[in-house]
């Protein structure tokens, strides 16, 4: 061997072992990092749920959990479903462009019939539960004017959504209330979580 | 110097010591960090809060331990849980209290020890790494406690982490998938409250025992600042220790424990009468279990974090995204990393700056607790236009800050110590 060091092969036996170490820590970590993603049990859990809406009365409100969420199924009256017509200028997405919901709800009702309203009840601002206020006219102790034509107020953060769950302009939630994936078994049952026209 | 040999004395006591010193260094490290170390003659009330930390940093791992003994990790017992401790535990209802009133009391002193900071000019040119090792501990504080929060599986306990969870499902493009995976599942359930009780009880604190052993390390390496903002390296005595210090031990030890003192008398008064704080530090909807269906009227997170969430608010969602103000929350956080390079004074302490940085400092933690309070309102006005005023204001003191500390006029500096 000769006394001299070859520096440049020292550099690039330490660079190329650096490397190696660290693709090998790259790929160490994935079962770490994969091991908080939702598990096989998680993931069964969040099944679709079946739910009976025969017995719902006209203007009334149902709320069940789905992957413990609340879901909203509001039945219709077509006084109510008239009064989501007058006011689009006063909505930030009134055609729910930039709103998430399956394309089967979206329109005006964002609802595949008319007289049921499914919804996320999960505020598209920060998660919270909006509260339902159907009634038109001023609620003055939670600040809805005497324009209000009814629907559901966020109390976290005063969001407001009309009776097809789209936001107001001028308040925090981005973008109206979510519609989940959901499709009607038979015409007094809705299968939350399954898409529409998909297979049961 | 005698001080830097063994412990003085003979026997076997001094023998036992010789012995450990011959095979650990003992002696060397009580000197170093205690017996030799030269702190400034002139600490004030304001160098208590750093040794306050510390001992609050000690309280909670000792007290969490032992409620760690009776807790369960479970979405279907830990609310139980939780109850059991407080009735039925023997003195049980005290660790949680100390535990519940401890995480506020670390952020009350913490908050007065980075004040300190600002004050004196603590974060200077040689400090900038111990001020950035203390961002940090702030930063994993904040963790820490975010998930303590969701530990005793209450309403708001579940609330608050579904809205601050929520705060990374506002990134475009990963945000939805970030979100579930930070969670575990698609709400926040069993799975995501077990992995915060990992990460609250052996993965943070070790984070936050690195950090604080690294502050120390970077203090002691560089030496204490003091309310006259000068070093007092530069004037030595014959001994070749600084004229204006005093060894930590005895002196500081002794001034820390009368600190101590008063503080735990502070301290129990809230344990024993008020570890609830008017809702302030527990708050009422906690003493309901978490319920996925039934949003509590108003969340509020604790009154620590309030100041980034009254930030977090005053911004507008606009293009469709409401992540601005979630970025401008982190930014607030990011900036305290940047005062060591912004603050252009020629002087460190604000003895010897003039009115401009005495001024904007003081409206600064005006402002900090004028959003603090903003943050627990309700979103209503006059907290909204208040929340804008004090966010924008927040962040001009930091952003002008190298322009108003190299303007404005300085007294010269003295050389040695005041009072």
């Amino acid at each position: 061997m000769s006394e001299t060091i070859d520096k440049g092969r020292r550099q690039l036996l330490t660079a190329a072992t650096a490397l190696t170490g660290a693709v090998g820590v790259a790929f160490a970590a994935v079962p770490f990092l994969s091991s908080w993603k939702p598990s096989a049990r998680a993931k069964a859990l969040g099944a679709p749920v079946e739910i009976d809406i025969s017995k719902l009365e006209p203007g009334a409100m149902l709320k069940i959990e789905w992957r413990g969420k609340p879901v909203l199924i509001v039945r219709r009256t077509p006084e109510m479903l008239e009064r989501i017509g007058n006011h689009d200028d006063r909505l930030a997405d009134p055609d729910s462009e930039s709103s998430k919901q399956p394309d089967y709800a979206r329109n005006p009702a964002r609802a595949v019939k008319p007289e049921f309203l499914v919804l996320l009840g999960v505020c598209t601002h920060l998660g919270c539960l909006p509260q339902n206020f159907f009634a038109p006219g001023a609620a003055p102790t939670v600040g809805l004017d005497a324009d209000w034509p009814g629907g559901f107020f966020c109390a976290c953060h005063g969001s407001k959504f009309d009776l097809s769950g789209r936001v107001f302009r001028g308040v925090p939630a981005p973008t109206n209330l979510e519609v989940p994936p959901y499709t009607f078994a038979d015409s007094g049952h809705i299968v939350i979580g399954q898409d529409q026209g998909s297979v049961a | 110097m005698a001080a830097q040999e063994a412990p003085a004395g003979t026997g076997r006591l001094a023998a036992l010591g010789a012995w450990i010193d011959a095979r650990f260094p003992m002696t060397k490290m009580w000197n170093e960090h205690a017996a030799q170390y030269y702190a400034p003659k002139n600490f004030n009330f304001w160098y208590f809060f750093g040794f306050l930390a510390l001992f609050v940093l000690a309280l909670q791992i000792v007290t969490g331990i032992f409620l760690t003994m009776s807790y369960k990790p479970s979405a279907t017992e830990a609310f139980g849980s939780v109850e059991y401790i407080m009735r039925d535990v023997e003195w049980g209802w005290l660790l949680r209290y100390l535990h519940s009133t401890g995480a506020s009391a670390f952020f009350v002193v913490v908050y007065l020890h980075m004040f300190r900071a600002l004050l004196y000019g603590s974060h200077r040119k040689p400090r900038e790494l111990l001020w950035i090792f203390g961002v940090l501990i702030y930063l994993a504080l904040m963790a820490e406690a975010f998930f303590g929060y969701l530990l005793p599986w209450g309403n708001m306990s579940y609330w608050g982490a579904q809205v601050i969870v929520s705060l990374f499902g506002s990134f475009p493009v990963i945000g939805e998938g970030l979100v579930e995976w930070i969670r575990g599942d698609y709400f926040i359930s069993d799975i995501t409250l077990n992995r915060f009780f990992a990460l609250h009880v052996v993965a943070l604190p070790l984070v936050l025992i690195f950090l604080v052993v690294a502050h120390l390390l970077a203090l002691h390496e560089v030496g204490s600042n003091n309310p006259d903002g000068i070093e007092i390296k530069k004037t030595k005595g014959a001994d070749g220790h600084p004229v204006d210090g005093i060894p930590f031990h005895p002196y500081y030890t002794v001034k820390d424990l009368f600190g101590l003192g008063v503080f735990l008398v502070l301290f129990a008064a809230v344990v024993f009468f008020a570890p609830e704080m008017g809702g302030l530090f527990l708050e009422a909807p906690n003493f309901e279990p978490a319920n996925p269906l039934l949003t509590p009227a108003h969340i509020a997170p604790v009154w620590y974090f309030t100041p980034f969430y009254a930030m977090l608010r005053a911004v507008p969602a606009f293009a469709g995204t409401q992540v601005w103000g979630v970025l401008v929350m982190f930014a607030a956080i990011l900036v305290l990393f940047f005062v060591p390079w912004l603050d252009r004074s020629p002087v460190r302490s604000i003895r010897y700056r003039g009115p401009i940085y005495k001024v904007t400092l003081m409206v600064f933690a005006a402002n900090f607790i004028m959003l603090g309070y903003c943050g627990l309102m309700p979103p209503a006005e006059p907290y909204k236009t208040l929340s804008v005023i004090g966010t924008i204001y927040y962040f001009i003191f930091f952003l002008a800050m190298p322009w108003f500390t190299r303007i404005e006029k300085t007294r010269p500096e003295p050389v040695r110590v005041t009072k």
